[in-house]
């Protein structure tokens, strides 16, 4: 087949692109900037798309020996990414800006181009797996539970996953990082990228503020009692504990939570650890990954953070809205992050919370 | 083997460059060193110096070779500027809309930190300066203008710029040239333009990469920006590159450049290239233009993904500009000629050179169409 490898300048990007190569794939390098004015330098394991990054990138596609190209895709990002986190934030929700990256750019933005340029798919360094069935592929877990990344990518549609190769989802990451070596990638020890790509300071508090301002607000119980003064809603997240600056004490002197966070009237909800328990959840913007979900309910697992347990449930999808009710009642739900199904290790949709109970 | 069709980025160091160069790499001797062996080396650098002088239009002495055509210009922008600001009176730089980044960051650069004021010369649809801009601007600034800039020719369009009259206008204020894509390629010469100042560079003639030329004229001191041993007039320390002084003279004097070739070959792809895509649109083509540089805009189709199209069959060519990151910009000389930014995304430059032949226009030819139209479909 004819591919493109996205190749962040990772480690792993740049295994899975040797790989596919090795495999006799027809290969082409290509590395998405997607800042407009990216930094020079990378800092630690934070960030990425810095000139250095795509030096790396680069480097490695010279020791695959496949061409190398950079794409610009910074605007795509700014509007589909990086916008939507603000706007999240502002309307009160906690959104996860890498699955968003993924649905939009690069199992979108990326592969229409590749397909409509002649490519055949697009490769990428995630840890997951697909397996093909009569109905196309289907999304599963990596082998390697602490790497599996199947949670974002849980919102790709059939097409999507079919156009996606994702040749490390059957080995570890420390033998990834053997065979990088192995193979003579510069990029063997670099380490791993954490937060946010955008947000490099790792602060998305501060970069909030800086970019959206910041107004005072109260800080109520659930009776709507004022406990203090916070420095901008969005800033705070559900299940919050720290640094809300509270100085009246709970009666029995427990510590309080964020609750709830209402944008309109700019408010900060606190209550007690056990007002965090969600037992349900309903999700929009569904996004079925595999074969239809039949009416009616079904057992399996909902996982709502990208490195978050598989917890059991009963799911039912209904007029485009996913729902499951917990077996078990869970601590502090942000609405906005992704709910995501399985079935076993197989992903079977994934949908934006809206709504928790 | 592939279709090279980026000769203004560079071009091929030619035959008669490499073997000079092959053979000076073998002598020893640092041209500074007052011993038989270092005298042998000066002597060729001296010969290479006069021969290039002649070429140039220019006396020997007026060359000072540089480590490129950017060092050039970056000598030639702020020195000229500290000279002639000294007493703080001429903080005005001029120069054109066009210019290569190597003199628009200098220039630049001199705002932000040396307190000077950039004014710029608008360009028409053509791509050649508005000369009524710049005899308003002199007008308008005639004593606190420390010098003035103008491109040659430009190195996206090819536009030649009419650098006689911008010497003719400037008067007394001094006018400094970036002839690198000019130089070799259509008459040029120092004397007979008047300059102050112009920049050449090695590798876009046959020489090798690593080597530039500032001529600056005689008997004028500007102070340096790199301090050592005081070669090249106490303007550019450093030991004289002899190897690649020697191969460029070798290039320049051998040198296998048919302007009238080059020109036939670029007239029948621009000819191909509206017969295959009839909406496609050559660039400048209202100005006078250097023999071998193409601009073509082709609507709808974007120009990163056609280039890497167009390298997956084999054929180099260009996006104009290129960034530090390989991320490349619009284009602010197609900008500054009206241009939107649509069609400054879809523009690529086709340059053709000394190894150019019909052949290469043939294979361009044969793989756009279906480029385009995989280019068109992933817009």
């Amino acid at each position: 087949m004819k591919l493109i490898a996205a190749m962040s300048g990772g480690v792993d990007s740049a295994v899975a692109a040797a790989r596919a190569v090795e495999e006799g794939h027809d290969v082409i390098g290509v590395h998405l900037a997607l800042s407009s004015n990216p930094q020079k330098y990378r800092s630690g394991a934070r960030g990425c798309c810095t000139i250095e990054d795509s030096h790396d990138a680069r480097r490695a596609a010279d020791v695959i020996g496949i061409p190398f190209y950079i794409w610009d895709m910074a605007e795509e990002f700014h509007e589909n990414v990086v916008e939507n986190f603000m706007a999240e934030y502002k309307a009160g929700r906690t959104p996860n800006p890498c699955l968003r990256c993924n649905e939009k750019i690069k199992f979108a933005a990326v592969l229409d181009r590749a397909k409509n340029m002649g490519f055949d798919g697009v490769i990428t360094g995630h840890y997951a797996r697909t397996v093909d069935t009569p109905e196309g592929k289907t999304l599963h877990r990596a082998i390697d539970p602490l790497k599996d990344q199947s949670y974002v990518l849980a919102v790709l549609n059939r097409e999507q996953i079919n156009g996606a190769i994702f040749p490390l989802g059957d080995t570890e990451k420390v033998d990834i990082r053997l065979e990088a070596e192995r193979r003579g990638l510069a990029v063997a020890q670099k380490p791993d990228s954490h937060d946010i790509c955008f947000v490099p300071s790792g602060d998305n508090a501060g970069w909030l503020r800086d970019r959206m301002g910041s107004e005072d607000g109260p800080i109520v119980d659930q009776d709507g009692k004022q406990l203090g003064t916070h420095k901008g809603a969005y800033t705070y997240t559900i299940g919050q504990r720290k640094g809300l600056g509270l100085t009246v004490p709970t009666a029995d002197g427990s510590p309080r939570f964020v609750l709830k966070i209402e944008p309109v009237t700019n408010t900060v909800v606190v209550g007690a650890r056990e007002d965090l328990a969600v037992t349900s959840m309903r999700g929009e913007r569904t996004i079925v990954c595999g074969p239809e979900i039949t009416s009616g309910s079904h057992r399996g697992f909902v996982q709502v953070r990208a490195h978050g347990a598989p917890l059991p449930a009963t799911y039912l999808y209904e007029n485009g809205y996913l729902t499951a009710q917990l077996d078990e009642p869970l601590l502090g739900l942000a609405t906005g992050q992704a709910m995501v199904i399985y079935d076993g290790d197989r992903v079977v949709a994934s949908a934006t919370i809206c709504e928790t109970a | 083997m592939s279709i090279y069709l980026d000769h203004a980025a560079t071009t091929p160091m030619s035959p008669a460059a490499i073997s000079a160069m092959t053979e000076a790499l073998a002598r020893i001797g640092n041209p500074s060193s007052l011993h038989t062996d270092g005298r042998a080396i000066r002597k060729d650098v001296e010969d290479a110096r006069d021969l290039l002088a002649k070429n140039i239009g220019c006396v020997a002495s007026e060359i000072i070779f540089t480590g490129s055509g950017t060092e050039a210009n970056n000598i030639a922008i702020k020195g000229i500027y500290w000279q002639r600001n000294e007493s703080k009176s001429r903080r005005v730089v001029v120069t054109s809309a066009i210019e290569h980044q190597a003199v628009l960051e200098p220039a630049q650069w001199l705002v932000e930190h040396e307190g000077a004021e950039r004014i710029t010369i608008p360009v028409t649809e053509s791509g050649v300066i508005n000369l009524d801009a710049l005899r308003a601007i002199i007008e308008a600034h005639r004593d606190s203008i420390a010098l003035i800039s103008v491109m040659h020719s430009n190195n996206e369009t090819g536009a030649i710029q009419p650098i006689a009259d911008v010497v003719e206008i400037a008067g007394d204020i001094p006018v400094h040239t970036d002839a690198i894509q000019s130089w070799g390629k259509i008459a040029f010469s120092f004397k007979d333009l008047g300059l102050f100042a112009a920049s050449l560079s090695g590798h876009k003639v046959g020489g090798p990469i690593g080597i530039g030329i500032l001529v600056l004229r005689r008997g004028i001191d500007i102070p340096a920006l790199i301090h050592g041993g005081g070669q090249e007039r106490e303007i550019r320390s450093g030991t004289v590159n002899a190897p690649s002084i020697v191969a460029l003279a070798a290039a320049i004097s051998k040198s296998q450049y048919n302007s009238e070739e080059v020109t036939s070959v670029r007239k029948a792809f621009e000819a191909k290239v509206r017969a295959a895509l009839p909406d496609s649109i050559i660039n400048a083509e209202g100005a006078d233009r250097l023999p071998g540089i193409s601009s073509v805009t082709i609507p709808n189709a974007l120009n990163e993904t056609l280039l890497l199209l167009l390298d997956g069959e084999k054929i180099s060519c260009s996006t104009g500009a290129a960034c530090t990151a390989g991320v490349h910009r619009p284009s602010h000389v197609l900008e500054a000629m009206g241009l939107d930014e649509d069609a400054v995304m879809s523009t690529l430059r086709f340059s053709f050179g000394s190894t150019s032949q019909s052949a290469d226009v043939d294979a361009v030819i044969a793989a756009l169409p279906s480029v385009v139209d995989r280019a068109r479909s992933a817009r």
